[in-house]
């Protein structure tokens, strides 16, 4: 389901003496479908790098990364819009939302993008802030107040609410206490299941012995240091 | 409206707007040079620069306020693809009316600050034909909740109105005959950040419901962030980056972008 080959990425800061920072090489993987791979290697070896290359909002330099049919790397704007909106679902670190928005309507966002009808959509939506054990007095509130586990927990629930074919993963039980860890494994053992190809980074080691079926170590890509 | 999002959905796969070459020169100087980009249906185009770089220049071009030196702004109207930059004028402003809406930067612009705010919003109806008075004034009143201003305002002036409350109702004047291509100037410029966010969030929903198309020029990085599927970078009248909105602003490759992203300030 996402396949990356021979995958490289620099950095020209030109406002800073143009300096020219290769951060990754020659990447390769695949993840096929129900299958879970998580990134490892160190901070700053470029495990977040690869999953933004994935998601479209950095680009590549050289290389092909195929999620489905469509190749991110030579993708039009518009093509990484549907993939996003159909496909590719992400559950990133920090949840970014118009201020004012009730969370119900947050959660149910991909879906009403989609043409769901909002009854169905929101149904889906109260449904995930239960089994993540959001308070349903806050679900008319926007999550732009809650706590920083509330508003990981909302940010999950928003990249669940559509069964995406595959979804990146980033830091999914960072801040979590265990019962929620809990049910966030369960949710992705549950995607995995339905047949999604996930790709992840997880720090916490149980979560990642649990969900997770390979390992790939990032700083295999590093590029090596000009001799 | 279900019938609506069908249509849209059929006709979603070609450009409701089509700029090819855009020139437009003040004398010597360059306002805008060279730009070509297409909008789709449903799709929120931002465009982002610092003052002087062209892009009201570009947008007063592309909504027939000013008149272009060379090149196509093709809108894919009701009877097919037509460039408006070689229509007549009564063409024009009849397309100004109806499938398109201009948001000013100024409410004062774009609203008739001696007639009522029902009068402002009912105005555009009577423009496309509607004849019925208790219509108008029920559609109205639906449009300023949807906005946000209480029926009970329906008949002041906007003079009468604090300044968000005045942009709020140029868009609900705007958006009531249901335009396909919106051009917004600086639509939350000068508004504080709770009513920006009320804005942001109207536009969004009207943008899903609707399937309406919108060019909106600003230079807050956070608001485009948040409402453009596309994002074009101006400077000196040139397109110097464009691209899917994160994408630019989260790995720009032209080094004015970069200096651009790198000077906002984090709150």
């Amino acid at each position: 389901m996402i396949e990356i080959e021979n995958l490289c990425k620099s950095f020209t800061l030109h406002n800073q003496n143009a300096a020219v920072i290769p951060v990754m090489a020659g990447a390769n993987l695949a993840v096929g479908r129900g299958e879970c791979v998580g990134l490892i290697g160190a901070s700053g070896a470029g495990k977040s790098t690869l999953m933004r290359m994935v998601w479209g909002n950095y680009l590549a330099a050289s290389g092909t990364i195929r999620v489905g049919s469509l190749d991110v790397v030579t993708a039009s704007p518009r093509q990484i819009i549907a993939l996003r909106r159909e496909t590719l679902g992400y559950v990133s670190q920090f949840l970014r939302v118009v201020p004012r928005v009730p969370t119900l309507d947050v959660v149910a966002e991909p879906l009403l993008n989609l043409g769901v009808p909002a009854g169905t959509a929101r149904a889906r939506a109260a449904e995930l802030l239960a089994r993540l054990n959001i308070p349903q007095r806050l679900w008319d509130l926007s999550p732009t107040t809650f706590s920083g586990g509330e508003q990981q927990r909302v940010n999950i629930a928003r990249g669940f609410a559509h069964p995406f074919p595959a979804l990146l993963l980033d830091e999914p039980t960072a801040s979590l206490d265990a019962a929620n860890r809990e049910v966030v494994l369960t949710l992705i053992l549950e995607a995995k299941a339905r047949g999604a190809a996930i790709l992840g980074i997880f720090h916490d080691e149980g979560a990642r012995d649990r969900v997770c079926d390979r390992l790939i170590d990032v700083r295999a890509f590093t590029p090596k240091a000009a001799a | 409206m279900t019938d609506l999002s069908h249509t849209f959905a059929a006709a979603a796969d070609k450009p409701l707007l089509q700029v090819k070459n855009l020139t437009k020169r003040y004398g010597a100087r360059i306002g805008c040079a060279d730009i070509s980009f297409d909008v789709y249906p449903g799709e929120v185009v931002g465009i982002v620069g610092e003052s002087g770089s062209g892009k009201s220049t570009l947008l007063s071009c592309l909504a027939g306020h000013l008149r272009p030196d060379q090149g196509e702004v093709i809108f894919e109207t009701a009877q097919g693809a037509r460039d408006t930059v070689l229509m007549g004028e009564a063409e024009r402003r009849r397309l100004a009316r109806t499938d398109w809406a201009y948001v000013h930067q100024n409410p004062r612009d774009g609203l008739r600050m001696g007639v009522s705010a029902g009068g402002n919003v009912g105005e555009r109806l009577m423009a496309i034909g509607a004849r019925h008075y208790g219509g108008i004034r029920d559609k109205a009143i639906d449009w300023l909740g949807r906005v946000e201003i209480d029926a009970g305002r329906v008949d002041d002036r906007p003079s009468a109105f604090s300044g968000g409350m005045q942009q709020r109702l140029q868009i609900a004047r705007n958006l009531v005959t249901a335009p396909r291509l919106v051009f917004m100037d600086e639509p939350t410029g000068g508004l504080d950040v709770s009513v920006q966010a009320r804005l942001l969030d109207l536009l969004r929903g009207l943008v899903r419901e609707m399937g309406l198309s919108a060019i909106i020029v600003t230079h807050d990085l956070a608001v485009v962030r948040l409402l453009a599927d596309r994002l074009m970078v101006m400077k000196g009248g040139h397109v110097v980056e464009a691209g899917l909105t994160d994408q630019v602003l989260d790995d720009p490759q032209h080094e004015y972008t970069q200096l651009l992203v790198s000077s906002v300030l984090q709150v």
